[in-house]
Protein backbone atom coordinates (compact mmCIF):
# COMPACT_ATOMS: atom_id res chain seq x y z
CA UNK A 1 0.00 0.00 0.00
CA UNK A 2 1.28 3.37 -1.16
CA UNK A 3 1.23 5.98 2.01
CA UNK A 4 2.67 8.81 0.19
CA UNK A 5 2.95 9.46 -3.16
CA UNK A 6 4.15 12.70 -4.78
CA UNK A 7 4.44 13.22 -8.83
CA UNK A 8 6.46 16.10 -10.28
CA UNK A 9 6.47 17.70 -7.17
CA UNK A 10 7.75 21.68 -6.91
CA UNK A 11 8.17 23.66 -4.09
CA UNK A 12 9.15 27.21 -4.12
CA UNK A 13 10.24 29.11 -1.51
CA UNK A 14 10.59 33.45 -1.64
CA UNK A 15 10.58 33.37 -5.17
CA UNK A 16 13.58 30.99 -5.07
CA UNK A 17 12.65 27.17 -6.03
CA UNK A 18 13.88 25.19 -3.52
CA UNK A 19 12.64 21.87 -5.29
CA UNK A 20 12.22 20.70 -8.22
CA UNK A 21 10.36 17.41 -10.69
CA UNK A 22 10.81 15.52 -7.04
CA UNK A 23 8.98 12.36 -7.72
CA UNK A 24 8.50 9.98 -4.30
CA UNK A 25 6.31 7.22 -3.02
CA UNK A 26 6.91 5.55 0.27
CA UNK A 27 5.30 1.88 0.70
CA UNK A 28 4.03 -0.06 3.95
CA UNK A 29 6.70 -1.62 6.25
CA UNK A 30 9.40 1.20 5.29
CA UNK A 31 11.75 3.43 7.51
CA UNK A 32 12.98 5.83 4.91
CA UNK A 33 15.96 8.25 5.97
CA UNK A 34 15.66 11.66 4.55
CA UNK A 35 19.16 12.77 4.61
CA UNK A 36 21.04 15.77 2.82
CA UNK A 37 23.14 18.84 3.59
CA UNK A 38 21.85 22.07 5.43
CA UNK A 39 19.87 23.90 3.26
CA UNK A 40 18.80 20.79 0.80
CA UNK A 41 15.07 21.03 1.24
CA UNK A 42 14.74 18.11 3.77
CA UNK A 43 12.03 19.99 6.16
CA UNK A 44 10.79 22.15 3.09
CA UNK A 45 9.56 18.51 1.16
CA UNK A 46 7.75 16.99 4.38
CA UNK A 47 5.57 20.50 5.19
CA UNK A 48 4.88 20.79 1.54
CA UNK A 49 4.15 17.25 0.84
CA UNK A 50 1.54 17.08 4.20
CA UNK A 51 0.22 20.32 2.72
CA UNK A 52 1.40 23.18 5.21
CA UNK A 53 2.96 25.27 2.93
CA UNK A 54 1.99 25.46 -1.11
CA UNK A 55 3.79 23.61 -3.95
CA UNK A 56 3.33 22.65 -7.09
CA UNK A 57 2.82 18.81 -8.90
CA UNK A 58 1.02 16.00 -6.73
CA UNK A 59 1.51 15.13 -3.43
CA UNK A 60 -1.16 12.39 -2.05
CA UNK A 61 -1.57 13.77 1.69
CA UNK A 62 -1.36 17.47 0.53
CA UNK A 63 -4.84 16.53 -1.57
CA UNK A 64 -6.45 15.04 1.48
CA UNK A 65 -8.79 17.82 3.97
CA UNK A 66 -7.52 18.30 7.25
CA UNK A 67 -8.39 15.85 9.47
CA UNK A 68 -8.45 13.11 7.49
CA UNK A 69 -4.80 13.37 6.75
CA UNK A 70 -4.24 14.08 10.33
CA UNK A 71 -5.28 10.91 10.75
CA UNK A 72 -3.24 9.12 7.46
CA UNK A 73 0.30 11.21 8.62
CA UNK A 74 1.78 12.40 12.17
CA UNK A 75 4.02 15.66 11.77
CA UNK A 76 6.94 15.73 14.36
CA UNK A 77 8.21 19.69 13.88
CA UNK A 78 11.86 19.93 14.21
CA UNK A 79 11.22 23.00 16.29
CA UNK A 80 9.89 21.44 19.75
CA UNK A 81 7.32 23.80 21.10
CA UNK A 82 5.34 23.47 23.92
CA UNK A 83 3.98 26.53 24.59
CA UNK A 84 2.48 25.82 28.40
CA UNK A 85 2.87 24.45 31.23
CA UNK A 86 1.04 21.49 30.59
CA UNK A 87 1.03 17.65 31.90
CA UNK A 88 3.47 14.89 29.62
CA UNK A 89 0.11 12.80 29.56
CA UNK A 90 -2.08 16.21 28.53
CA UNK A 91 0.48 17.09 25.64
CA UNK A 92 0.77 13.11 24.31
CA UNK A 93 -3.69 13.24 24.39
CA UNK A 94 -2.90 16.32 21.48
CA UNK A 95 -2.09 13.50 19.24
CA UNK A 96 -5.39 12.26 19.48
CA UNK A 97 -6.92 15.41 17.86
CA UNK A 98 -7.44 14.52 14.31
CA UNK A 99 -10.07 11.68 15.52
CA UNK A 100 -12.40 13.71 17.72
CA UNK A 101 -15.13 15.94 17.13
CA UNK A 102 -16.31 19.35 18.29
CA UNK A 103 -16.60 18.57 22.07
CA UNK A 104 -15.91 14.86 22.00
CA UNK A 105 -14.33 13.44 24.66
CA UNK A 106 -11.40 10.56 24.52
CA UNK A 107 -12.60 7.42 24.15
CA UNK A 108 -11.13 4.06 25.63
CA UNK A 109 -9.30 3.41 22.22
CA UNK A 110 -8.00 6.68 22.14
CA UNK A 111 -6.44 6.00 25.85
CA UNK A 112 -5.48 2.89 24.31
CA UNK A 113 -3.32 4.54 22.34
CA UNK A 114 -2.15 7.56 24.20
CA UNK A 115 -0.94 4.61 26.59
CA UNK A 116 0.96 2.64 24.05
CA UNK A 117 2.94 5.58 22.78
CA UNK A 118 4.26 6.34 26.25
CA UNK A 119 4.88 2.46 26.62
CA UNK A 120 7.05 2.91 23.50
CA UNK A 121 8.91 6.15 24.58
CA UNK A 122 9.27 4.57 28.08
CA UNK A 123 7.58 7.26 29.52
CA UNK A 124 5.47 5.60 31.84
CA UNK A 125 6.92 7.79 34.91
CA UNK A 126 6.89 10.96 33.46
CA UNK A 127 2.77 10.92 32.83
CA UNK A 128 2.17 13.69 35.66
CA UNK A 129 5.19 15.79 35.51
CA UNK A 130 5.39 19.36 33.79
CA UNK A 131 6.23 18.97 29.93
CA UNK A 132 8.09 22.31 29.95
CA UNK A 133 10.43 21.46 33.45
CA UNK A 134 11.60 18.74 31.23
CA UNK A 135 15.04 18.56 29.68
CA UNK A 136 15.58 19.05 26.02
CA UNK A 137 15.68 15.24 25.70
CA UNK A 138 13.22 14.24 27.44
CA UNK A 139 11.01 17.10 25.88
CA UNK A 140 12.01 15.51 22.56
CA UNK A 141 10.88 11.88 23.91
CA UNK A 142 7.36 13.28 24.61
CA UNK A 143 6.74 15.03 21.23
CA UNK A 144 7.58 11.83 19.59
CA UNK A 145 5.43 10.00 21.91
CA UNK A 146 2.48 12.87 20.80
CA UNK A 147 3.22 11.78 17.32
CA UNK A 148 3.14 7.84 18.28
CA UNK A 149 0.15 8.69 19.56
CA UNK A 150 -1.57 9.83 16.43
CA UNK A 151 -1.30 6.06 15.11
CA UNK A 152 -1.38 7.22 11.56
CA UNK A 153 -0.08 4.85 8.96
CA UNK A 154 2.81 7.41 8.13
CA UNK A 155 5.22 9.05 10.64
CA UNK A 156 7.46 12.07 9.56
CA UNK A 157 9.62 13.42 11.92
CA UNK A 158 12.29 16.12 11.16
CA UNK A 159 15.27 15.23 13.10
CA UNK A 160 13.98 13.78 16.10
CA UNK A 161 17.19 12.15 17.59
CA UNK A 162 18.72 15.46 17.76
CA UNK A 163 19.72 16.10 21.32
CA UNK A 164 19.44 12.81 22.56
CA UNK A 165 21.38 11.21 24.17
CA UNK A 166 23.07 7.59 22.63
CA UNK A 167 20.85 5.16 24.24
CA UNK A 168 17.58 6.83 23.46
CA UNK A 169 18.83 7.64 19.64
CA UNK A 170 18.91 4.04 19.04
CA UNK A 171 15.58 3.55 21.36
CA UNK A 172 13.89 5.87 18.98
CA UNK A 173 14.80 4.61 15.58
CA UNK A 174 14.50 0.86 17.05
CA UNK A 175 10.69 2.05 17.95
CA UNK A 176 10.29 3.46 14.39
CA UNK A 177 11.51 -0.24 12.71
CA UNK A 178 9.13 -1.63 15.33
CA UNK A 179 6.23 0.73 13.55
CA UNK A 180 7.72 -0.82 10.04
CA UNK A 181 7.24 -3.98 11.03
CA UNK A 182 3.80 -3.60 12.10
CA UNK A 183 2.95 -2.21 8.31
CA UNK A 184 3.21 1.48 9.04
CA UNK A 185 5.84 3.79 7.64
CA UNK A 186 8.34 6.63 9.23
CA UNK A 187 10.05 9.21 6.76
CA UNK A 188 12.42 10.92 9.18
CA UNK A 189 15.41 13.46 8.22
CA UNK A 190 18.61 13.10 9.98
CA UNK A 191 21.94 14.69 10.25
CA UNK A 192 23.50 11.47 11.84
CA UNK A 193 24.91 9.33 8.51
CA UNK A 194 25.99 6.45 11.09
CA UNK A 195 22.33 6.33 11.87
CA UNK A 196 20.73 7.08 9.41
CA UNK A 197 22.69 3.84 7.96
CA UNK A 198 21.87 1.55 10.58
CA UNK A 199 18.46 1.64 10.90
CA UNK A 200 16.89 2.94 7.66
CA UNK A 201 15.46 0.44 5.55
CA UNK A 202 15.96 3.26 2.44
CA UNK A 203 17.61 6.56 2.20
CA UNK A 204 16.95 9.49 0.07
CA UNK A 205 19.78 11.97 -0.82
CA UNK A 206 18.52 15.70 -1.02
CA UNK A 207 20.63 17.85 -2.97
CA UNK A 208 20.52 20.62 -5.91
CA UNK A 209 16.71 21.04 -5.60
CA UNK A 210 15.69 17.30 -6.16
CA UNK A 211 16.44 14.02 -4.97
CA UNK A 212 20.52 12.75 -5.52
CA UNK A 213 19.77 9.28 -4.52
CA UNK A 214 16.89 6.97 -3.77
CA UNK A 215 17.53 3.05 -2.18
CA UNK A 216 19.11 0.78 0.17
CA UNK A 217 22.07 2.24 2.57
CA UNK A 218 24.81 0.28 0.66
CA UNK A 219 23.93 2.13 -3.24
CA UNK A 220 23.22 5.73 -1.41
CA UNK A 221 26.30 5.87 0.76
CA UNK A 222 28.67 5.46 -2.56
CA UNK A 223 31.65 7.23 -1.98
CA UNK A 224 30.84 9.18 -4.86
CA UNK A 225 27.32 10.00 -3.93
CA UNK A 226 28.48 11.22 -0.93
CA UNK A 227 31.25 13.16 -2.14
CA UNK A 228 28.44 15.15 -4.83
CA UNK A 229 26.16 15.56 -1.65
CA UNK A 230 28.20 16.55 1.43
CA UNK A 231 32.01 17.30 -0.26
CA UNK A 232 33.17 14.83 2.62
CA UNK A 233 35.25 11.13 2.68
CA UNK A 234 33.70 8.49 4.44
CA UNK A 235 34.47 4.59 5.68
CA UNK A 236 31.59 2.36 4.88
CA UNK A 237 31.71 -1.40 5.75
CA UNK A 238 29.82 -4.46 6.31
CA UNK A 239 30.13 -5.67 9.58
CA UNK A 240 28.14 -9.01 11.52
CA UNK A 241 26.65 -6.01 13.29
CA UNK A 242 25.30 -4.10 10.77
CA UNK A 243 26.75 -1.61 8.52
CA UNK A 244 29.04 1.00 10.18
CA UNK A 245 29.46 4.07 8.36
CA UNK A 246 31.74 6.82 9.67
CA UNK A 247 32.05 10.17 8.00
CA UNK A 248 36.17 11.17 7.71
CA UNK A 249 37.25 14.15 6.35
CA UNK A 250 36.05 17.47 4.33
CA UNK A 251 37.14 17.39 1.20
CA UNK A 252 37.92 20.42 -1.22
CA UNK B 1 -18.51 18.94 36.79
CA UNK B 2 -15.22 19.52 38.53
CA UNK B 3 -14.06 21.21 41.88
CA UNK B 4 -13.01 24.20 40.13
CA UNK B 5 -15.70 24.60 38.40
CA UNK B 6 -18.08 24.33 40.93
CA UNK B 7 -16.22 26.66 43.63
CA UNK B 8 -15.99 29.57 40.42
CA UNK B 9 -19.88 29.22 39.65
CA UNK B 10 -20.38 29.49 43.81
CA UNK B 11 -18.33 32.74 43.39
CA UNK B 12 -19.96 34.01 40.89
CA UNK B 13 -23.48 33.07 42.50
CA UNK B 14 -22.84 34.48 45.74
CA UNK B 15 -21.35 37.34 44.15
CA UNK B 16 -24.37 38.34 42.14
CA UNK B 17 -26.58 38.02 44.91
CA UNK B 18 -24.76 40.00 46.85
CA UNK B 19 -24.40 42.93 43.94
CA UNK B 20 -27.96 42.66 44.42
CA UNK B 21 -28.40 43.79 47.55
CA UNK B 22 -26.10 46.52 47.56
CA UNK B 23 -27.34 50.09 46.71
CA UNK B 24 -28.19 53.32 48.86
CA UNK B 25 -32.32 52.39 49.33
CA UNK B 26 -32.33 50.58 52.13
CA UNK B 27 -34.08 47.11 52.34
CA UNK B 28 -33.95 43.85 53.66
CA UNK B 29 -32.26 40.98 52.11
CA UNK B 30 -36.09 39.34 52.00
CA UNK B 31 -37.87 42.22 51.05
CA UNK B 32 -35.24 42.97 48.46
CA UNK B 33 -35.40 39.25 47.19
CA UNK B 34 -39.51 39.77 46.76
CA UNK B 35 -39.32 42.62 45.27
CA UNK B 36 -37.40 41.40 42.34
CA UNK B 37 -39.32 38.40 41.57
CA UNK B 38 -42.15 38.50 42.68
CA UNK B 39 -42.59 42.39 41.59
CA UNK B 40 -45.22 44.34 44.12
CA UNK B 41 -45.38 47.35 41.97
CA UNK B 42 -43.34 49.40 44.69
CA UNK B 43 -40.31 51.76 44.43
CA UNK B 44 -38.18 48.52 45.38
CA UNK B 45 -39.10 46.78 42.48
CA UNK B 46 -38.13 49.54 40.20
CA UNK B 47 -35.00 49.79 42.02
CA UNK B 48 -34.47 46.10 41.95
CA UNK B 49 -35.54 45.42 38.40
CA UNK B 50 -34.20 48.67 36.66
CA UNK B 51 -30.87 49.49 38.56
CA UNK B 52 -29.54 46.56 40.54
CA UNK B 53 -30.93 43.80 37.98
CA UNK B 54 -28.92 45.66 35.52
CA UNK B 55 -26.19 46.18 37.02
CA UNK B 56 -25.35 42.99 38.08
CA UNK B 57 -26.16 41.36 35.15
CA UNK B 58 -23.59 43.50 33.03
CA UNK B 59 -21.14 43.32 35.39
CA UNK B 60 -21.37 38.87 34.63
CA UNK B 61 -21.56 39.78 30.86
CA UNK B 62 -18.57 42.19 31.08
CA UNK B 63 -16.64 40.52 33.32
CA UNK B 64 -17.09 36.99 31.77
CA UNK B 65 -16.34 38.83 28.12
CA UNK B 66 -13.27 39.75 29.27
CA UNK B 67 -11.67 37.13 31.08
CA UNK B 68 -13.20 34.90 27.91
CA UNK B 69 -11.70 36.96 25.06
CA UNK B 70 -8.35 36.84 27.39
CA UNK B 71 -7.89 33.53 27.92
CA UNK B 72 -9.03 32.78 24.07
CA UNK B 73 -5.93 35.75 23.12
CA UNK B 74 -3.54 34.19 25.53
CA UNK B 75 -3.90 30.70 24.29
CA UNK B 76 -4.01 31.92 20.34
CA UNK B 77 -0.83 34.02 20.54
CA UNK B 78 0.67 31.11 23.07
CA UNK B 79 1.97 34.34 25.46
CA UNK B 80 0.51 35.17 28.25
CA UNK B 81 0.82 38.45 28.03
CA UNK B 82 -1.52 39.41 25.58
CA UNK B 83 -4.83 41.15 26.57
CA UNK B 84 -7.97 41.47 24.72
CA UNK B 85 -7.16 44.79 24.19
CA UNK B 86 -4.08 43.47 22.20
CA UNK B 87 -6.18 43.90 18.90
CA UNK B 88 -7.07 47.18 18.98
CA UNK B 89 -10.66 46.68 19.60
CA UNK B 90 -11.32 48.75 22.74
CA UNK B 91 -9.11 51.75 21.47
CA UNK B 92 -10.96 52.33 18.39
CA UNK B 93 -14.50 51.48 21.05
CA UNK B 94 -13.28 53.83 23.15
CA UNK B 95 -12.59 56.28 20.06
CA UNK B 96 -15.97 56.23 18.75
CA UNK B 97 -17.95 56.49 22.30
CA UNK B 98 -15.54 59.92 22.40
CA UNK B 99 -16.32 61.39 19.38
CA UNK B 100 -20.15 60.50 20.15
CA UNK B 101 -19.88 62.75 23.59
CA UNK B 102 -17.75 65.59 21.79
CA UNK B 103 -19.79 65.94 19.08
CA UNK B 104 -23.13 66.17 21.11
CA UNK B 105 -25.16 63.20 19.95
CA UNK B 106 -24.96 61.35 23.30
CA UNK B 107 -26.68 63.88 24.80
CA UNK B 108 -29.44 64.15 22.46
CA UNK B 109 -29.55 60.64 21.43
CA UNK B 110 -29.43 58.46 24.91
CA UNK B 111 -28.04 55.36 22.59
CA UNK B 112 -25.39 56.99 20.15
CA UNK B 113 -22.65 56.50 22.52
CA UNK B 114 -22.98 52.67 22.77
CA UNK B 115 -24.19 52.65 19.16
CA UNK B 116 -21.16 54.91 17.88
CA UNK B 117 -18.54 52.65 20.03
CA UNK B 118 -19.60 49.68 18.42
CA UNK B 119 -19.50 51.08 14.96
CA UNK B 120 -15.75 52.20 16.33
CA UNK B 121 -14.72 48.77 17.52
CA UNK B 122 -16.05 47.08 14.05
CA UNK B 123 -14.12 49.85 11.87
CA UNK B 124 -11.14 48.77 14.43
CA UNK B 125 -11.20 44.97 13.38
CA UNK B 126 -11.98 45.74 9.59
CA UNK B 127 -8.31 47.62 9.96
CA UNK B 128 -7.06 44.99 11.79
CA UNK B 129 -7.98 42.21 8.99
CA UNK B 130 -6.61 44.52 6.49
CA UNK B 131 -3.47 44.80 7.80
CA UNK B 132 -2.79 41.73 8.98
CA UNK B 133 -4.16 39.80 6.54
CA UNK B 134 -7.38 36.73 6.68
CA UNK B 135 -3.79 34.14 7.23
CA UNK B 136 -1.03 36.30 8.43
CA UNK B 137 1.49 35.03 11.20
CA UNK B 138 0.51 35.90 15.06
CA UNK B 139 3.03 38.60 14.81
CA UNK B 140 1.47 40.39 12.25
CA UNK B 141 -1.83 40.45 13.85
CA UNK B 142 0.05 41.97 17.24
CA UNK B 143 2.07 44.42 15.13
CA UNK B 144 -1.51 45.15 13.47
CA UNK B 145 -3.25 45.53 16.46
CA UNK B 146 -0.62 47.69 18.18
CA UNK B 147 -0.83 49.70 15.49
CA UNK B 148 -4.66 49.99 15.41
CA UNK B 149 -4.55 51.06 19.10
CA UNK B 150 -2.15 53.69 18.94
CA UNK B 151 -4.02 55.46 16.06
CA UNK B 152 -7.02 55.29 17.94
CA UNK B 153 -5.53 56.71 21.05
CA UNK B 154 -3.60 59.44 19.19
CA UNK B 155 -7.36 60.40 17.71
CA UNK B 156 -8.88 60.01 20.89
CA UNK B 157 -6.23 61.98 22.67
CA UNK B 158 -6.93 65.26 19.49
CA UNK B 159 -10.54 64.63 20.04
CA UNK B 160 -9.99 65.74 23.83
CA UNK B 161 -7.48 68.44 23.01
CA UNK B 162 -9.18 70.21 20.80
CA UNK B 163 -12.36 69.88 23.05
CA UNK B 164 -13.95 73.47 23.32
CA UNK B 165 -15.68 72.26 26.41
CA UNK B 166 -14.10 71.55 29.66
CA UNK B 167 -17.19 69.53 30.62
CA UNK B 168 -17.12 67.61 27.21
CA UNK B 169 -13.56 66.51 28.12
CA UNK B 170 -14.35 66.00 31.71
CA UNK B 171 -17.30 63.66 30.76
CA UNK B 172 -14.72 61.74 28.14
CA UNK B 173 -12.34 61.31 30.66
CA UNK B 174 -14.56 59.82 33.03
CA UNK B 175 -16.53 57.85 30.73
CA UNK B 176 -12.82 56.38 29.53
CA UNK B 177 -12.33 55.32 33.00
CA UNK B 178 -15.31 53.05 32.69
CA UNK B 179 -18.21 52.13 35.10
CA UNK B 180 -21.36 50.43 35.51
CA UNK B 181 -22.90 52.79 37.21
CA UNK B 182 -26.50 54.19 35.89
CA UNK B 183 -26.88 51.39 33.19
CA UNK B 184 -30.45 50.28 32.01
CA UNK B 185 -31.63 47.06 30.99
CA UNK B 186 -31.46 48.43 27.50
CA UNK B 187 -27.57 48.72 27.79
CA UNK B 188 -28.24 44.89 28.45
CA UNK B 189 -29.76 44.34 25.55
CA UNK B 190 -27.87 45.99 23.25
CA UNK B 191 -24.29 44.06 24.37
CA UNK B 192 -26.32 40.84 24.93
CA UNK B 193 -26.68 39.85 21.17
CA UNK B 194 -22.85 40.45 20.58
CA UNK B 195 -21.63 38.97 23.67
CA UNK B 196 -23.79 35.82 23.07
CA UNK B 197 -22.35 35.94 19.32
CA UNK B 198 -18.65 36.24 20.32
CA UNK B 199 -18.86 34.01 23.14
CA UNK B 200 -20.41 31.44 21.43
CA UNK B 201 -17.45 31.64 18.39
CA UNK B 202 -14.78 31.48 21.21
CA UNK B 203 -15.87 28.37 22.79
CA UNK B 204 -15.47 26.42 19.72
CA UNK B 205 -11.36 26.82 20.27
CA UNK B 206 -11.06 24.96 23.13
CA UNK B 207 -9.95 21.83 21.15
CA UNK B 208 -7.53 24.10 18.37
CA UNK B 209 -5.84 26.38 21.00
CA UNK B 210 -5.00 22.86 23.21
CA UNK B 211 -2.99 21.70 19.94
CA UNK B 212 -1.71 25.01 18.94
CA UNK B 213 0.37 24.04 22.60
CA UNK B 214 2.42 22.49 20.06
CA UNK B 215 3.15 25.15 18.14
CA UNK B 216 0.90 25.98 14.67
CA UNK B 217 2.99 23.74 11.88
CA UNK B 218 1.74 20.32 14.79
CA UNK B 219 -1.26 21.60 14.91
CA UNK B 220 -2.26 22.24 11.15
CA UNK B 221 -0.45 19.32 10.29
CA UNK B 222 -3.13 17.42 13.02
CA UNK B 223 -6.53 18.91 11.49
CA UNK B 224 -6.69 22.31 12.79
CA UNK B 225 -7.47 24.64 10.73
CA UNK B 226 -5.89 27.60 11.41
CA UNK B 227 -7.06 30.18 9.08
CA UNK B 228 -10.36 29.41 10.79
CA UNK B 229 -9.34 29.70 13.95
CA UNK B 230 -7.45 32.53 14.20
CA UNK B 231 -10.14 34.28 12.70
CA UNK B 232 -12.75 32.98 15.00
CA UNK B 233 -10.30 34.54 17.48
CA UNK B 234 -10.28 38.13 15.79
CA UNK B 235 -13.69 38.10 15.31
CA UNK B 236 -15.17 36.51 18.76
CA UNK B 237 -12.30 38.86 20.63
CA UNK B 238 -13.95 42.16 18.89
CA UNK B 239 -17.47 40.94 19.55
CA UNK B 240 -17.18 40.76 23.34
CA UNK B 241 -14.79 43.06 23.66
CA UNK B 242 -16.68 45.53 21.33
CA UNK B 243 -20.08 44.88 23.11
CA UNK B 244 -18.31 44.97 26.87
CA UNK B 245 -16.25 48.34 26.21
CA UNK B 246 -19.49 50.27 24.55
CA UNK B 247 -21.68 49.76 27.32
CA UNK B 248 -18.96 50.00 30.36
CA UNK B 249 -16.03 52.02 29.08
CA UNK B 250 -12.33 50.63 29.30
CA UNK B 251 -11.93 48.14 31.88
CA UNK B 252 -8.88 47.01 32.16
CA UNK B 253 -6.38 44.31 33.70
CA UNK B 254 -9.32 40.66 33.51
CA UNK B 255 -8.46 39.83 30.30
CA UNK B 256 -4.95 40.02 31.36
CA UNK B 257 -4.51 38.60 35.25
CA UNK B 258 -7.74 35.89 34.84
CA UNK B 259 -6.17 33.75 32.42
CA UNK B 260 -2.71 34.10 34.85
CA UNK B 261 -4.73 33.57 38.31
CA UNK B 262 -6.54 30.40 37.12
CA UNK B 263 -3.42 28.96 34.57
CA UNK B 264 -2.40 26.44 37.38
CA UNK B 265 -5.69 25.67 38.12
CA UNK B 266 -6.43 23.50 34.88
CA UNK B 267 -3.08 22.28 34.76
CA UNK B 268 -2.36 25.14 31.75
CA UNK B 269 -4.81 23.73 29.49
CA UNK B 270 -5.57 26.49 27.20
CA UNK B 271 -9.14 24.95 26.21
CA UNK B 272 -10.18 24.57 29.87
CA UNK B 273 -8.65 27.74 30.58
CA UNK B 274 -11.93 29.67 28.43
CA UNK B 275 -14.40 28.46 30.68
CA UNK B 276 -12.51 28.94 34.24
CA UNK B 277 -10.88 32.42 32.88
CA UNK B 278 -15.05 33.07 31.52
CA UNK B 279 -16.31 32.97 34.95
CA UNK B 280 -13.07 34.39 37.08
CA UNK B 281 -13.57 37.27 34.86
CA UNK B 282 -17.81 37.50 35.50
CA UNK B 283 -16.30 37.47 39.28
CA UNK B 284 -13.41 39.57 39.28
CA UNK B 285 -16.04 42.44 37.69
CA UNK B 286 -18.96 41.48 40.11
CA UNK B 287 -16.81 42.18 43.15
CA UNK B 288 -15.16 45.29 41.97
CA UNK B 289 -18.09 46.85 41.42
CA UNK B 290 -18.94 45.79 44.42
CA UNK B 291 -16.19 47.57 45.85
CA UNK B 292 -16.77 50.62 43.85
CA UNK B 293 -20.33 50.83 45.83
CA UNK B 294 -19.17 49.64 49.03
CA UNK B 295 -15.54 52.08 49.68
CA UNK B 296 -16.78 55.72 48.94
CA UNK B 297 -20.37 55.15 47.72
CA UNK B 298 -20.55 59.12 47.61
CA UNK B 299 -17.49 59.52 45.39
CA UNK B 300 -18.38 57.69 42.46
CA UNK B 301 -15.20 55.64 41.91
CA UNK B 302 -14.90 54.35 38.56
CA UNK B 303 -14.94 50.71 37.94
CA UNK B 304 -11.81 50.54 35.28
CA UNK B 305 -9.93 52.50 38.02
CA UNK B 306 -10.71 49.53 40.82
CA UNK B 307 -10.00 46.87 38.18
CA UNK B 308 -6.59 48.43 37.55
CA UNK B 309 -5.40 49.03 41.13
CA UNK B 310 -6.35 45.73 42.44
CA UNK B 311 -4.87 43.70 38.85
CA UNK B 312 -1.60 45.61 38.59
CA UNK B 313 -0.42 44.45 42.02
CA UNK B 314 -1.79 40.87 41.42
CA UNK B 315 -0.07 40.85 38.08
CA UNK B 316 3.15 41.63 39.94
CA UNK B 317 3.12 38.93 42.34
CA UNK B 318 2.15 36.49 39.54
CA UNK B 319 5.26 37.35 37.73
CA UNK B 320 7.26 37.15 40.60
CA UNK B 321 5.99 33.78 41.36
CA UNK B 322 6.65 32.94 38.11
CA UNK B 323 9.84 34.26 38.26
CA UNK B 324 10.37 32.36 41.48
CA UNK B 325 9.21 28.81 39.66
CA UNK B 326 12.05 29.21 36.78
CA UNK B 327 9.03 29.04 34.06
Amino acid sequence: MTLLCLKGFSVRRGGKCVLRGVDLSIEAGEVVGLIGPNGAGKTTLMRAALGLIPSEGYSSLAALPARERGRNAAWMPQAREIAWPVRVETLIRLGRTPYLGAGQKLTDADHRAVDRAIGRMDLGDYRQRVATQLSGGEQARVLIARSLAQEAPLLMADEPTAGLDPAHQIATMQSFAALATEGKSVLVSLHDLGMAARHCTRLVILGQGGIAADGPARAVLTPDLIKAAFGISAHLEDTPNGIIFQPLEVLQ
Amino acid sequence: MSRLALTLWAIVAALFTVSLLIGPAEATIGHSLRALVAGDGGPMTVVMREIRLPRALLAVLIGGSLGLAGAAMQGYLRNPLADPGLIGVSGSAALGAVISIQTGLAAAFFLALPLMALVGALTGVLLVLLLAGPRGSSLALILAGIAISAFAGALTSLVLNLSPNPYAASEIVFWMMGSLADRSMLHVWISLPLIVLGAGLLATLSRGLDALTLGEDAAEAMGVNLTRLRLSVILGTAAVVGASTAVAGAIGFVGLVMPHLLRGFVQARPGALLWASTLGGAGMILAADILVRVVIPERDLKLGVVTALVGAPLFLHLIYRTRRSGL
